[in-house]
């Protein structure tokens, strides 16, 4: 098996193509409104339409939660339609509920306090070269392969 | 905010949705695959995203005053070190447990994969928590 296949067994195009298309929306984003489209801080500023808390009152919140929405309205649209028009199968998923809120609400929490996620820091902050960018993702990438790693075990 | 502001945000949204789903990130399966070191598709999908980012960001201030529809290029966010180690720390970890980060989660309801509703509504929670208790 040569080296590419044993790297991505389930080939390269998809991967390839899908990320190019994440980068366009990135681009686009930044090239006409000259904002950076990390999708965490959605959560936070959504939260400010329900709480009136003053961390979610914020200006920061206040001001960015209108695009933010329409941002992941963006995002659910696009899925819809590249879905049904490319006629992808995309299986459910089979992860355990426990698993998905669990991990769902350690990672909201976390992104939050470190203020990013794999867009926001992932892709916009090693786009911009942003140091504690570049470190934030070394450190959930290493967290993230150790936990994923230990659950496997654990359950196998 | 006007219309034309609008629908560029929306079409921005657009293209990251339909490329998390064409490179099934939006399937926590393939992420868990690469956590796991059997599939490392995840790495091209970051780097092929972050690589053509990384040339407009580089590029584009220098090669206009400013961007087609608003005033300036925004700046990167300012932050403690201390808070942005140990935010990604817990990050990765909710990461690794469900496979499932932001944009996935909120992409994924349109292509049809309704568990992660249950994501969702958890990363609200926790930014809830986050924001109530732990923000400065």
């Amino acid at each position: 098996m040569d080296i590419v296949t044993s790297l991505f067994p389930n080939g390269v195009w998809h991967y390839t193509l899908g990320g190019l298309l994440i980068g366009a929306g990135v681009s686009l984003l930044y090239l006409t409104t000259g904002l950076q489209g990390g999708a965490s801080s959605l959560f936070s500023s959504t939260l400010s339409f329900v709480s009136k808390q003053s961390y979610f009152q914020s200006e920061s919140n206040l001001s960015s939660r209108g695009w933010r929405l329409i941002y992941a309205l963006g995002m659910v649209l696009g899925a819809a339609l590249i879905w049904q028009m490319a006629g992808l199968d995309i299986p459910t998923t089979e992860l355990p509920a426990w698993q998905l809120i669990i991990g769902g609400f350690i990672a909201g929490f976390g992104a939050r306090l470190g203020n990013g996620c794999t867009s926001g820091h992932g892709i916009c902050g090693m786009a911009s070269f942003d140091m504690s960018s570049i470190l934030a993702v070394v450190v959930f990438l290493s967290t993230a392969i150790v936990t994923a790693q230990l659950i496997s075990e654990a359950l196998l | 905010m006007s219309v034309s502001y609008r629908l560029s945000v929306l079409i921005a949204g657009v293209l990251f949705g339909a490329g998390l789903t064409l490179s099934t990130m939006v399937q926590p399966e393939s992420v868990l695959n690469f956590l796991n070191f059997d599939d490392f598709g995840l790495l091209l999908v970051l780097g092929c995203a972050t690589g053509l980012t990384m040339l407009v960001y580089q590029l584009a201030p220098k090669a206009m005053r400013r961007p087609l529809l608003a005033l300036s290029f925004s700046a990167r966010p300012k932050q403690a070190l201390q808070k942005t180690v140990l935010g990604a720390m817990l990050f990765g970890i909710g990461w690794g447990i469900s496979g499932v980060c932001p944009a996935p989660a909120v992409a994924g309801l349109g292509a049809g994969n309704w568990p992660l509703l249950w994501t969702v509504l958890a990363m609200f929670a926790g930014a809830y928590v986050q924001g109530r208790w732990f923000a400065r």
